[in-house]
């Protein structure tokens, strides 16, 4: 089937087998390999996107599904100005070793943050209890999000 | 895979799963597609029922029942029903992750009918009703009658899964879970408990603890009778030991990987008595706030 939806701002129109994944449709179909495939069953949260500005895991979502739909995806959050500052916040904490996890950590945490901009430590575990990093022993990553928390507040962003 | 079909009305769902008995209702997908991308099912067809509005509404008629579309998701009913549906609520705050409670429904827990779903223990519990439509109209279907076995329902190949019926306002109710962790856990027992002032009944819910979600009646029966509804004083220990030793009666657990059966049944009857106690507790503060 024909799939036409909005991804990352762009229009895309697109064949797809209705039934297959939207991560397959963004990493073979649309040539956005920044969403990563690790389990295929919603456990890992390496898939995490929006989908109409709700925050899921695409694995999770058939294709046919997104039609009409606004996708965001890690590919999406930088602007002009560069990286959003999740993102600067990840990379300069050393929240990422081998990265796998972290497209997915970084939308998770970006929807936190614009949800509640400066959650307590009980509220990011909670909040990130959908992605698993088999790296970092999560502590770097805690501190990406405080990090993070503070840049946004500073630069007045709420997305 | 032959079809998609996505239809923007309920009427046009019925008649599309009538026309094609085989397709499968697609809801928040995070039971469907685990199942698809293991190619462990190979559907005829898929039926998208994310855009059909009637499934996505809830409302309370008469401030005596809430009807819940089969479609809200448990993000959603976090957020707007903590008041209605108590124990729903607490129950749907311990589905897997953020990501799933975004898009998983009571209607997907409901169709796919897993004994350990969590969304079935505060509906056993509250005596709710189960609302199904097809072509032919509608029926209800009392909550403990819509499963038939592990992961077996009365749905008919024609029928979906409208909405569920919970009576509101009658009294405190209770959820709990035990697992190995905090989150992204499936139950290795659950219990959901609910007082109604007004007929004096205690319902049990009970997930994980036998081949289906079921309640313990005699554990319900008991506890009716044995809470002093007009004076409202304490629970004795006596009560409520026995109270969570009929709880772990009605229980036909398994051994699992998850857990043995002899520690499911010990752990639901310390969380039933522990609930009992929490929920009379809040009975006789509300009782004394008049
Ligand atoms: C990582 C992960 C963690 C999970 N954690 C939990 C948990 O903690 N507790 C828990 O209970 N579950 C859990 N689940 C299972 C799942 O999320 C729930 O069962 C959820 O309620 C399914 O809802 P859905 O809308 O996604 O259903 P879908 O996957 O869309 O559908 C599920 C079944 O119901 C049928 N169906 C859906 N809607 C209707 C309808 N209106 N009428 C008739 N049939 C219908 C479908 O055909 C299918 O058979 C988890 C799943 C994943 C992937
Ligand atoms: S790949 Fe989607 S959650 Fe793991
Ligand atoms: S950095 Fe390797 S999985 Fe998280």
């Amino acid at each position: 089937m024909r799939l036409s939806c909005t991804v990352n701002g762009q229009r895309r129109d697109i064949d797809v087998c209705p039934a297959e994944s939207l991560l397959f449709a963004l990493r073979e179909r649309m040539g956005l390999p920044g969403t990563k495939n690790a389990c295929e069953q919603g456990e890992c949260g390496s898939c995490t996107v929006y989908l109409d500005g709700v925050a899921v895991c695409a694995c999770l979502i058939a294709a046919g599904q997104a039609e009409g739909g606004d996708v965001v995806t890690v590919e999406g959050l930088a602007d002009d100005e560069g990286p959003h500052p999740v993102q600067q916040a990840f990379a300069e904490s050393g929240a990422v070793q081998c990265g796998f996890c972290t497209p997915g950590l970084i939308v998770a945490v970006h929807d936190v943050l614009s949800h509640s901009p400066r959650p307590t430590d009980a509220a990011i575990r909670e909040a990130l209890a959908g992605n698993l990093c088999r790296c970092t022993g999560y502590e770097k990553i805690f501190d990406a999000v405080r990090s993070a928390a503070v840049r946004m507040s500073a630069e007045g962003k709420r997305r | 895979m032959t079809s998609f079909v996505q239809p923007v009305g309920l009427d046009e769902a019925c008649e599309a799963k009538a026309a094609e008995p085989d397709l499968v209702p697609l809801a928040g997908g995070t039971d469907v597609m685990v199942e698809l991308n293991f190619r462990r099912a190979r559907p005829h067809g898929l039926l998208d029922l994310t855009r059909v509005p009637e499934l996505r509404e809830w409302s309370v008629s008469d401030g005596c029942w809430l009807r819940l579309g089969a479609g809200v998701s448990y993000a959603r009913i976090i957020k707007e029903l903590g008041g209605h549906a108590p124990a729903l609520a607490t129950a749907s705050r311990t589905v897997g992750s953020p990501q799933i409670r975004n898009r998983g429904t009571v209607g997907g827990n409901l169709g796919t009918s897993s004994p350990a779903g969590d969304a079935l223990p505060p509906l056993l519990a509250t005596g709710s009703t189960v609302e199904l439509v097809s072509v032919r109209g509608n029926r209800l279907v009392r909550i403990e009658d819509f499963f038939t076995g592990p992961k077996e329902n009365v749905l008919l190949p024609d029928e979906l899964v409208a909405a569920v019926w919970l009576p509101v306002g009658r009294g405190p109710q209770q959820f709990s879970k035990v697992g190995p962790r905090n989150a992204m856990v499936i139950a290795v027992a659950a219990l959901a408990t609910a007082l109604d002032g007004e007929s004096r009944r205690v319902g049990v819910g009970l997930g994980a603890l036998a081949p289906r979600p079921i309640r313990a009646v005699e554990a319900e029966d008991f506890a009716s009778w044995a809470l002093d509804w007009d004076g409202g004083s304490g629970i004795h220990a006596d009560v409520a030991a026995r109270f969570g030793a009929l709880v772990a009666g009605a229980c036909a657990p398994i051994d699992d990987v998850r857990g043995s059966s002899a520690y499911r049944r010990h752990a639901v009857a310390v969380l039933a008595a522990r609930s009992l106690r929490w929920a009379w507790q809040e009975y006789r503060k509300d009782k004394s706030c008049g």
